[in-house]
């Protein structure tokens, strides 16, 4: 997995987001076990504390679990993965939104960019087909 | 216990003040960065912490020692210079390093040695400055000590030697340890980092957490060096 790092944001809050990520795409599997917070602190290069904190936020909602002796553990429950990777496609929607207002777009002029972009998409492939 | 403590530590070289009353607290399980322009005052509280200096006022201990004979077989020290002796093999060295201290893992090193496939009867004075500063901090973490006092560890490689340098001090990573790492190359080591001290002209300016800096102002603790130390 890759991680990278902004300067804006609390390394715990990106760890948690990079994580979530890694679940809601397969890199982590549901029921897989987690690598230890050594060995993730060390691929992610953060600090073995701040990898610990991430780890214990996920748990709190229920998107981890730890097994006492065992590790940490995916949640197999499909749904909570779902609503995960609701959130992360929220956030990436907002993100995009405030980014096209500060251009001096307007909800409509969000669509029509957006179904004129799938047109253009949809018009290269027809090009690929020739 | 608290692994450092400092109380009113000053330090007077002459008519320099170097250090002026500093209050730190370093608990066990932290990597700290001690951050600071050039001249303020870093290199005399880690050289202080292992008593290579004695303090002009105030106060130090180490896990409740003063510096001596006994704090130093807890403290394991990288200097800003390579110090270890450019002579011998890396095989002399690991001897060197376990004759010397108790707590050295000899086997933990030679992993990391190995890893690294520098080969066991290579002389240190063969190496490049890169692979030296390497075998140094390799040495330095494979004691089990309870402080770690890092004096510069990335300053002058490359950043792929300060990657290594820097997954080496997190995997080895101990709970009941803390490190102390002086630096001014914010930026590199601080994802590394539980906590920051700002030091400046020997007084201490701002002690927190990177991510309550990163919560609380809104920017990174290497945004935030630049706002304090603008020159």
């Amino acid at each position: 997995m890759k991680w990278q790092f902004s300067n804006d944001a609390p390394i715990y809050a990106q760890l948690i987001a990079q994580i979530k990520v890694g679940i809601v795409s397969g890199v982590f599997p549901p029921g897989e076990r987690l690598p230890s917070v050594r060995d993730l602190a060390t691929e992610a290069g953060v600090n073995p504390n701040t990898m610990q904190r991430a780890l214990t936020e996920l748990e709190r909602d229920g998107l981890v679990y730890s097994q006492r002796t065992a590790g940490r553990f995916v949640t197999e429950d499909q749904t909570m993965i779902e609503a995960a990777k609701r959130g992360l496609a929220e956030g990436h929607i907002q993100t995009f939104l405030a980014a096209m207002h500060r251009l001096g777009y307007g909800r409509e002029d969000v669509l029509s960019l957006l179904r004129q972009e799938r047109e253009k998409e949809e018009m290269n492939h027809g090009d690929f087909d020739m | 216990m608290a692994i450092l403590t400092c109380k009113g530590l000053s330090k007077r070289f002459g008519g320099t003040q170097a250090l002026d009353q500093v209050d730190i607290t370093i608990e066990p399980g932290r990597i700290v960065g001690l951050l600071g322009p050039n001249g303020s005052g870093k290199t005399t509280l880690i050289k202080l912490a292992n008593g290579l200096l004695t303090p002009s006022q105030g106060e130090i201990r180490i896990c409740g020692l003063a510096p001596g004979k006994e704090s130093h077989a807890c403290v394991s020290y990288l200097p800003e210079r390579t110090a270890i002796p450019t002579w011998m093999s890396v095989t002399q060295l690991l001897d060197f390093y376990q004759d010397f201290y108790a707590d050295f893992r000899r086997d933990a090193a030679e992993e990391m040695l190995a890893h690294l496939n520098i080969p066991p009867k290579q002389r240190i004075k063969q190496m490049s400055k890169g692979t030296r500063e390497k075998v140094q901090l390799i040495m330095v973490m494979s004691r089990a000590a309870k402080l770690y006092l890092l004096d510069e560890p990335i300053g002058g490689v490359d950043p792929a030697t300060r990657d290594y340098i820097l997954s080496t001090i997190i995997g080895n990573y101990d709970p009941d340890a803390a490190v102390v790492i002086s630096t001014h190359l914010i930026a590199d080591v601080e994802k590394v980092l539980d906590d920051v001290v700002f030091i400046n002209q020997g007084r201490v300016m701002l002690q927190a957490s990177v991510d309550q800096i990163r919560e609380e102002k809104d920017m990174s603790v290497d945004a935030l060096f630049r706002e304090v130390f603008k020159c």
